[in-house]
């Protein structure tokens, strides 16, 4: 029945990203084979698979850190045009800098740690053109307030803050320009069990709030299913299923995806 | 027909202690690096006479572009007789022939340690600074390779932040010497370690400035007439040294920038840097008649 309140959204628009048969090896290693998949605006996508199905290296494809072997991938953007992996290493950074957010596992990938969180985020406004020192503490507070980060640690360096506040300030920076299309690796992982809940609630609220289109991986089931509208499996590298949230833990189909669901329940 | 009227007489054809191919390399770097304003050219810098870290880089520039009629000037944080200062200008003139002169005006290459002189310069003179870190991004971008791929894009992020950063930790933009500026629009560069005091003459200038690293190996220039913008947000302005007020305790001279001279009882008294403005200022009080040129302060003000 839910299937069915959904549809109609979901099928309305065209689809804002769209990745069509993506592959990358690592020498011998098929990390990603032959994947497609479409997120529809505001939609949200949620990738489960075990531990080195290459659900990363496909996120970071989507956020041009990484060129594939093979693939398309287009965004619904009056900006760009055509393949997006074909684009140059300026207009990647320019596309990126200024309408895709990520949160890595690791908040050492995505944040300077002995910088002020403000200046984090305050650096994505700085790369877009942002030169008034004012508008960007304004924004960059907004932000963190947005991620329900406490504001009087506003210029604390992510170093000095726990886990959860790290992520949180990752968040800011991701969404600080509005970005079309928000990546999200793992953002809960390794965190406590309650501070987990508390960040999936912030990014549920913000999903609510803004409609973010997300693409969100995870190996926890749970997570995925808070958040997603939309399902894929991956398994060694490739899509073992896809559908819509409701109908994947309802009625999987692949016996691959049966297992990760009754190992959960 | 004798050996004497097929050959000519012996005459001097190399100056400038370095070889012909040294000066010739030396010389298409500063061309490209004034066809790139801001742009840091790779050169194979040679060894002098000198230690490096002493001002080989800008010695190198300076006896490409000296010829035996070339009239130098040479400085070391302002002044014309500091130990540094006098050893190159002499070694500089006995290599090439070259008259020497302490006076901005008559000056045709100036060669300069951390400071620009208050006298405007002509676009018949060239301006060497030596420079001991040619690149601005090195305090954020410890790897020169990615570095290099950064101003190719640009991408200077991480500069603002640090600025950003200073501002946030301290009130205020904390970087005084070697303040990076955007060359043309186009490249950032460190104007080497001149105070922000001299780094509005550097904007729309008349004469050359080359700048140049000999450790580093680095060649870059800022050609006459090119903008150069201290990086600054636009609500937080760019403030030089607040020497405007001071007056030097040895010539009277008010307006320019000075040395600080603590005294015993923790006080201070201030002396010009630029030392032979501060001559011409006593001498011309003396009642000797003395030329001075435009200066680009005046009372304190940019002009
Ligand atoms: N940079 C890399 N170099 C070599 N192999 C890699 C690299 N990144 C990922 N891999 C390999 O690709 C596969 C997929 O990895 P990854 O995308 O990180 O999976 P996941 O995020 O699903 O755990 C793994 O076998 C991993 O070892
Ligand atoms: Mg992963």
């Amino acid at each position: 029945m839910t299937i069915a309140i959904e549809a109609p959204r979901l099928v309305k628009a065209a689809p804002l990203l769209t990745a069509q048969n993506v592959s990358k090896n690592y020498g011998d290693v098929q990390a990603v084979r032959n994947v497609s998949a479409e997120v529809f605006p505001g939609e949200v996508l949620g990738i489960v698979g075990e531990s080195g199905s290459g659900k990363s290296t496909f996120l970071r494809m989507l956020n041009l850190e990484e060129t594939p072997d093979a693939g398309t991938y287009t965004l619904d953007l009056p900006e760009v045009d055509g393949n997006l992996f074909e684009l140059d290493r300026f207009a990647r950074r320019m596309l990126c800098a200024k309408r895709i957010g990520i949160v890595y596992q690791n908040p050492h990938l995505g944040l300077l740690m002995k910088h002020s969180s403000s200046g984090n985020v305050a650096e994505r406004l700085l790369v877009a053109g942002e030169r008034r020192f004012s508008v960007l503490r304004e924004k960059a507070q907004e932000a963190l307030e947005a991620s329900e980060f406490p504001i009087e640690r506003l210029d604390a360096p992510p170093i000095e803050l726990s886990g959860g506040m790290q992520q949180r300030v990752q968040l800011a920076k991701a969404i600080a320009l509005e970005p079309a299309l928000l990546l999200l690796d793992e953002p809960t992982t390794g965190l406590d069990v309650s501070v987990q809940a508390l960040v999936l609630d912030t990014l549920k609220r913000l999903q609510q709030e803004r409609k973010i289109t997300m693409v969100i991986v995870s190996h926890d089931l749970g997570v995925i299913r808070t958040l997603a509208d939309r399902v894929m499996v991956m398994r060694r590298g490739e899509v073992v299923e896809a559908g819509l949230a409701d109908q994947i833990f309802q009625d999987p189909q692949h016996a691959y995806t049966q297992q990760l669901v009754h190992a959960k329940l | 027909m004798s050996l004497s009227t097929l050959t000519k007489d012996w005459e001097p054809m190399s100056y400038g202690f370095l070889d012909a191919s040294a000066k010739r390399e030396i010389r298409r770097k500063m061309l490209k690096a004034v066809a790139v304003p801001g742009c840091q050219m790779p050169y194979a810098s040679r060894e002098v006479p000198m230690a490096r870290g002493w001002g080989t880089g800008g010695l190198q520039v300076s006896l490409t572009l000296i010829n035996p009629k070339t009239t130098v000037k040479v400085i070391d944080q302002g002044a014309d007789d500091s130990v540094n200062a006098a050893s190159i200008r002499r070694f500089l003139s006995r290599v090439s022939g070259a008259p020497t002169t302490l006076d901005t005006l008559d000056a045709d290459l100036i060669q300069s340690r951390h400071r620009i002189p208050e006298e405007k310069l002509r676009e018949d003179q060239v301006l060497v600074l030596q420079v001991p870190n040619p690149e601005p991004l090195r305090p954020v971008q410890p790897n020169m390779s990615i570095a290099r791929q950064m101003h190719a894009d640009a991408d200077y992020g991480r500069m603002w932040l640090q600025l950003y950063e200073q501002i946030v930790r301290s009130g205020r933009v904390m970087q005084g010497a070697s303040y990076p500026s955007m060359v043309n629009g186009r490249h950032v560069m460190t104007p080497s370690p001149i105070p922000r005091w001299d780094v509005p003459k550097l904007h729309m200038a008349k004469h050359l400035t080359i700048l140049s690293a000999g450790r580093e190996k680095r060649i870059h220039a800022v050609p006459p007439y090119t903008r150069v913008e201290p990086l600054v947000f636009d609500d937080v302005p760019y403030k030089v040294e607040e020497h405007g007020d001071l007056t030097c305790f040895r010539s009277g001279a008010k307006g320019f920038f000075m040395n600080e001279i603590p005294q015993d009882d923790g006080s201070s008294t201030y002396e010009i840097s630029d030392s032979e403005y501060g001559v011409k200022t006593i001498k011309q009080a003396e009642g000797t008649e003395t030329a001075f040129g435009e200066s680009w302060y005046q009372d304190g003000e940019m002009s």
